[in-house]
């Protein structure tokens, strides 16, 4: 469904405690109009889906600097796909090679953005990706 | 420390000047440091009008230390070279710290995957995918005894960057010492162990603050009668700063932490002097250079201050903050990454320039992987040429009289004053975390940071400036082996195995009774070590009597 206002969860998963980049990005959503909710650290794939179902989200943002996206973006997509929310979309960012970027979004996972990205690019990228009725 | 007549001549001159550089076009750049103080384009005796040589900065090796902890600092010693690394299983970082060694590092610091860091054992279902791809999976003595295999222990010094693990990983290493012969009382190293900057800023903590206070005090009085050489904590800055605060702010809440396990320490029962000498600090090395060594300089000022006036330490050990150097990764960039080593050559040179006592230079790569071996080598060589062939390491603190220098150090101990006093108004460094005070901060400097940067406002060579287009990445990273998951599963089956199932249950028992009853904690940890009781195993029993943290994110 259609938000007045593109809905987005923020979310931190597995070990990886580093969330300066996370915080910025859910700032400049937040003061670009987007209803934000930021998971906080240490979740677990299903959490993370659990809370996307729960806050109806337009998008999930992982936001990975661990190593760990390999394993974690694709877990966050199937489980997504399960429960019948295969229209959310997931980007993210972090520490992601680009051979394995273009791995991802074989299996379905949007732009990712990796260290230089620009705030506004997210922004402009989420506002294009989700229809809504703003 | 100048004259009256002299100062009002200046002034003139000054005045003169003021007149004729105002009418000259200034660069449409942004005058202020990183962190956002104004820069004024020139200093004069003026600016430090009030600065008394004695008593603001002395001599090195005496209070107030501003000049140097040690009395003839680098032309005695050169500071530690010591590359912080670790990657996949004990046998990769072992080969790792023999090529280092061998390349002239002059110390060990090991870095740690996140199951570890985390207290998980690389088999733990939270750790899947994470196992050795930030650092070295140590999941039971048998992993530390493989990771110090041909590592002469009575001759080298650690430090591990390990926080809320802390004592287990110590007990670890104290246990390969056994192993090796080697006496506890010659061990030299350090433990991170600095909980609080856990909560503000890395947020690599298990349990919640009150228990692991707890925790630091046991090992500070342990290591004090058994392990003296060894440095408890490493009062940490370098994590604030790379969370994204200003150096000001990295400046007084590091020091705030570090006070607070000062007062812990007195309050656990102890003499200040018991073991305040081995507390140690460690900061960032950020890329304004003259704000950089002023923190440094009025990190050693404050300290010693306070050391001495607040906490009556008598012991002059107590007083002298000694530091290790990290350049910062969150300067570096992912475009153009050999820009990366002129960055790092910058840093390390405030660092040097600063006094410190150990220095860890970044590599080139590391906004993409963890060093590669050509990477590393670079960085060692950074400080190998500064210490051999710039001359800086030949005069002690030279940059001591600059007005800029002095200007700014004065500067930097006032805005870390008006922080102690903001987080004294708060209740101490507990409450002020708890209300979320430092974490609010330093989200709001890591927000104006890179609102700056996307205004084009702060210029990031090869990032909004200067970028090359269509940019082909062409150098080789590290890429950690999967199978390093597979091998840590079949190892832990084995000592799991292998081991004495009743010296393993005595070891947890006696850990969770002392848990209970508060007596000293590190005994039971070094059982446990020797028991081969696993990582996760040991600090899951802490888990069930201590309880785990869980933040209220601040964004």
């Amino acid at each position: 469904m259609t938000h007045k206002r593109i809905r987005v969860l923020v979310a931190k998963p597995g070990l990886d405690g580093h969330d300066r980049g996370a915080k910025v990005v859910a700032r400049a959503l937040r003061d670009a109009g987007m209803e934000v909710i930021y998971t906080g650290l240490h979740q677990t794939p299903e959490a993370i889906v659990e809370a996307a179902l729960q806050e109806d989200v337009d998008v999930v943002g992982l936001s990975i600097l661990s190593g760990a996206h390999m394993t974690m973006f694709p877990r966050v997509r199937e489980l997504l796909r399960e429960k019948g929310a295969e229209h959310v979309l997931i980007t993210g960012g972090g520490i992601l090679p680009e051979d394995d970027i273009a791995e991802l979004q074989k299996v379905g996972i949007g732009r990712l953005f990796t260290p230089g990205a620009v705030t506004d690019d997210i922004v402009a990228y989420i506002k294009e990706a989700v229809p809504s009725e703003n | 420390m100048f004259d009256k007549k002299e100062l009002e001549k200046i002034a003139r001159a000054k005045a003169a000047w003021d007149k004729k550089a105002g009418e000259c076009r200034e660069r449409d750049a942004l005058f202020e440091t990183v962190s956002g103080l104004p820069v004024a384009p020139l200093y004069t005796p003026a600016d430090v009008a009030g600065l008394d040589y004695e008593r603001d900065l002395g001599v090195p090796g005496e209070y107030p230390y501003t000049r140097g902890v040690q009395a003839n600092m680098y032309r005695g010693r050169l500071w530690t070279m010591r590359q912080f690394s670790g990657f996949g299983s004990a046998e990769d970082t072992n080969g790792r710290y023999k090529y280092l060694l061998g390349h002239g590092q002059t110390g060990l610091s090991v870095a740690f995957d996140l199951p570890t860091i985390m207290g998980r054992d690389s088999d733990h279902p939270y750790a899947r995918g994470e196992v050795g791809k930030c650092g070295v999976a140590i999941s039971s003595l048998a992993d530390m005894e493989v990771l110090f295999d041909g590592i002469p222990l009575a001759e080298v010094s650690t430090s591990m960057t390990i926080n809320a693990p802390a004592a287990l990983l110590l007990a670890y290493y104290v246990a390969v010492g056994e192993k090796q012969g080697v006496d506890s009382r010659i061990l030299r190293g350090t433990i991170q162990n600095d909980i609080l900057k856990e909560y503000i800023a890395q947020k690599t903590w298990i349990y919640p603050p009150e228990p692991s206070m707890r925790i630091i005090t046991d090992i500070m009085a342990y290591c004090a009668a058994e392990v003296p050489k060894w440095n408890t904590i490493s009062i940490s800055g370098y994590h604030i700063r790379e969370a994204g605060s200003t150096a000001a702010q990295e400046l007084a809440f590091t020091l705030a932490d570090g006070f607070a396990y000062v007062e812990a320490g007195i309050a656990a029962g102890m003499d200040v002097d018991t073991f305040a000498p081995r507390l140690s600090h460690f900061f960032n090395a950020h890329l304004d250079f003259f704000e950089e060594i002023a923190k440094y300089r009025a990190a050693r000022r404050i300290w010693a201050k306070r050391m001495k006036n607040k906490y009556k330490a008598r012991d002059p050990r107590s007083w002298l903050m000694r530091f290790h150097t990290q350049t910062a990764g969150c300067s570096l960039t992912a475009q153009q990454p050999e820009n990366n080593i002129v960055r790092t050559a910058i840093e390390a040179l405030a660092g040097v320039l600063g006094g410190t006592q150990s220095l860890h230079t970044n590599s080139m790569d590391e906004t993409m992987a963890l060093p590669s071996e050509k990477a590393v080598l670079i960085a060692l060589r950074t400080q190998q040429v500064i210490a051999y062939e710039s001359g800086v390491a030949n005069v002690i603190d030279p940059l001591a009289g600059s007005y800029y220098v002095e200007y700014l150090t004065n500067k930097m101990e006032e805005e870390a004053e008006e922080y102690f006093d903001k987080i004294e108004a708060l209740g101490g460094v507990l409450k002020a975390i708890e209300k979320g005070f430092f974490q609010k901060e330093i989200a709001d400097a890591a927000y104006d940071y890179q609102k700056k940067i996307e205004q084009g406002k702060r210029v990031q060579v090869g990032v909004n400036e200067f970028k090359l287009d269509d940019e082909k990445i062409d150098i080789d990273l590290l890429k950690v082996d999967p199978a390093v998951e597979e091998h840590q599963n079949k190892r832990l089956a084995k000592v799991r195995a292998e081991r004495s199932e009743a010296e393993w249950k005595k070891a947890l028992g006696g850990m969770r009774q002392a848990a209970r009853d508060g007596t000293n904690l590190m005994p039971h940890f070094l059982a446990c070590a020797r028991a081969y009781a696993t990582l996760g195993e040991t600090l899951d029993v802490l888990r069930e009597e201590f309880g785990e943290y869980k933040e209220t994110p601040i964004y």
